[in-house]
């Protein structure tokens, strides 16, 4: 197969298109366009034919591993699969071709959509208001921390300037703190892989804007003390923020809101099964506390119990945070798989999810060290630190799982745990595939000790190997140029 | 593992090289070896104060970021410009290629630190 870049097949004077004749006068680009607005250079697109323009694209797409194509186990990522009723559903008329500019009284189907799914989304978590406009989860952290700042701001609580975060948080924690100009104090974890309670009495006061947790935490352990912790920081003024990260490990189980938490964002894209990969586009929901409904963005969707309508007279909202409704598809495709699911069924995602993650546990923490070895939740972490006496790396482990045909696992995440490999199957994994991944797994570890080098220099039988990611990253190359 | 006798080292694994009152501050190999390779190293402001544990700089590797902490207080008087181009010095000699130079307002502070044996039990220790 060709790997030649699509610039490079370009030949001059090659069309993938014929154009009809032109109906009206032919007018020069400078008479029509200002020329501060035009290009100085050709564009230089490529002129390839109809036929190479398919065969290139497709090739590319075949190359892809998708959660369609095989297992995906990409933990604290929720890569479960997507099921294909929410296209089906996406894409019905009545709401695929409305836009966002009509009259409220025209879009009212699609405003009860959006309307009941904040309701069901605020029964799932135990908050009072939600907004849907987030794109995406980090985006639902920006969200929450600044609807923290405005509520301490509107109360005259102006010393509350810090976001105590623990140290197994996800990266976005603390870039969206930092982003909405607090700053970010870690909170040690103990030797269970939790808070330190004990530290955490003692970091906070005054200054205490909030606390940022995610349950279960990136360690895939459930925060026991959580209610203790809710208290404590709620005793010293501040906010809880529930990251929804890993809402597939306790949804119609257990709710952020019966926890303590104020704000909570849930992430459509990994717990309610809408497309993940290539960019989403996902959605961030934020749910509040009745105490912070106020602050969220406008407009909110509101029912006056005979239309729906979008109300922006809300004086103490942080205002918009994304054009229109957010991704209205999105959440579309999240309403359509809660119906689906229903109630029990999304309990028996979480039952399901937790049940696969510590089926894959037990099988491989005999080959594989464990930090913590506690019941784990939906995911789990394991240390390559035994494979690493050997020189083989988490990431040389990963890297060989492409050879079996799976994703790798998140590497070298959380921090806190050396060499690690995070590995979340997700409730919609056979039995067979996870019987297949343990396998390879074990079959690695046993390379790692038998012939190191087939794991050090995998992957074997991708299109291509070993790729230098030190040199990307040092010295990338971000686009094609061409030769002068 | 490589450890320099003539250095004193903080918990945080950055190592100390004192000349007069000035302390050359760097990250041990032990540091270097965990993080990977390096490929970004964000340097202090020359002029800047610090006390001690101070962040003084962040270095990302492919792995992971992380925050170097001045084992000493004083002010930021040199920096070494050449590791924001060429990061993977501290992959190559992390004992040559220090990032900051802190002008010492108490040396009595290098008491703290531990001798390179101490280190290097400290390092067995976290391995």
């Amino acid at each position: 197969m060709s790997r030649k870049l699509i610039f490079e097949l370009s030949l001059e004077g090659k069309k993938g298109y014929s154009l009809p004749q032109l109906d009206i006068d032919d007018r020069a680009i400078e008479e029509l366009i200002p020329g501060k607005l035009l290009r100085d250079r050709d564009a230089n697109l490529p002129e390839v034919s109809e036929p190479e323009v398919v065969r290139h694209y497709t090739s590319l797409s075949r190359l892809n591993h998708g959660v369609d194509v095989g297992f995906y186990p990409l933990g604290s990522c929720t890569m479960k699969y997507n099921p294909k009723i929410n296209e089906d559903v996406s894409r019905l008329e009545g709401f695929s071709k409305v836009h966002p500019y009509q009259p409220d009284e025209t879009i009212q189907g699609s405003l009860r959509l959006l309307y009941e799914l904040n309701k069901i989304l605020c029964e799932i978590t135990g908050m009072d208001g939600v907004t849907l406009q987030p794109a995406a989860g980090s985006h639902g952290e920006l969200t929450g921390m600044m609807i923290i700042k405005a509520y301490h701001k509107n109360r005259g609580d102006e010393g509350r300037d810090k976001i105590l975060i623990p140290d197994s948080a996800h990266g976005t924690n603390p870039s969206s703190a930092a982003m909405a100009g607090f700053q970010v104090v870690e909170i040690p974890s103990n030797d269970r892989g939790s808070v330190d309670v004990e530290a955490l009495k003692d970091m906070v006061g005054k200054d205490t804007a909030g606390l940022m947790l995610t349950n279960p935490n990136t360690l895939g352990l459930f925060e026991e003390d959580i209610i203790e912790i809710a208290q404590i920081v709620h005793d010293a003024g501040g906010l809880l923020y529930y990251d929804g990260a890993n809402a597939n490990a306790i949804m119609g189980i257990t709710r952020p809101g019966d926890m303590g938490f104020d704000i909570v964002h849930l992430n459509l894209h990994k717990t309610f099964s809408t497309p993940h990969g290539g960019g989403g586009p996902g959605a961030g929901p934020v749910g509040v506390v009745t105490e912070l409904v106020p602050y969220l963005p406008s407009p909110l969707i509101q029912f006056d119990g005979q239309k729906y309508y979008l109300d922006y007279d809300r004086p103490l909202s942080i205002g918009r945070i994304k054009s229109f409704f957010g991704n209205f598809g999105v959440a579309l495709k999240a309403y359509a798989y809660i119906l689906t699911m229903g109630p029990e069924g999304l309990r028996e995602v979480a039952e399901t999810a937790v049940l696969n993650a510590n089926y894959v546990m037990e099988k491989l923490k005999s080959y594989y060290d464990i930090s913590y070895d506690r019941i784990c939740m939906h995911e789990f972490v394991l240390s390559a630190q035994r494979q690493k006496k050997e020189d083989v790396s988490a990431m040389d482990i990963s890297k060989r799982l492409i050879d079996f045909g799976f994703h790798p696992p998140t590497t070298y995440f959380p921090l806190i745990v050396k060499e690690a490999l995070m590995i979340e199957p997700t409730e919609t994994e056979s039995r067979e595939t996870l019987d297949e991944f343990i396998e390879a797994m074990i079959q690695i570890a046993k390379e790692a000790e038998e012939e190191p080098d087939k794991v050090q220099n995998a992957p074997h039988k991708s299109p291509i190997g070993r790729l230098d990611e030190t040199k990307a990253a040092r010295k990338p190359k971000l686009r094609w140029q061409p030769e002068e | 593992m490589k450890v320099l006798e003539d250095l004193k080292y903080a918990k945080g694994h950055e190592w100390v090289r004192v000349e007069g009152n000035k302390a050359y501050i760097g990250i041990t190999d032990f540091a270097q070896d965990e993080l990977g390779d390096i490929v970004y190293i964000e340097l202090p402001e020359v002029g800047a104060h610090v006390e001690v544990d101070d962040i003084i700089g962040s270095i990302e590797s492919v792995k992971a970021a992380a925050d170097v902490y001045s084992p000493v207080s004083g002010e930021i008087v040199e920096v070494n410009e050449e590791l924001e181009t060429s990061p993977e010095l501290v992959n190559e000699d992390p004992y040559d290629a220090w990032i900051a130079v802190v002008e010492m307002t108490d040396s009595g502070e290098l008491d703290n630190l531990m001798d390179a044996e101490e280190y290097e039990k400290f390092c067995e220790e976290e391995a």
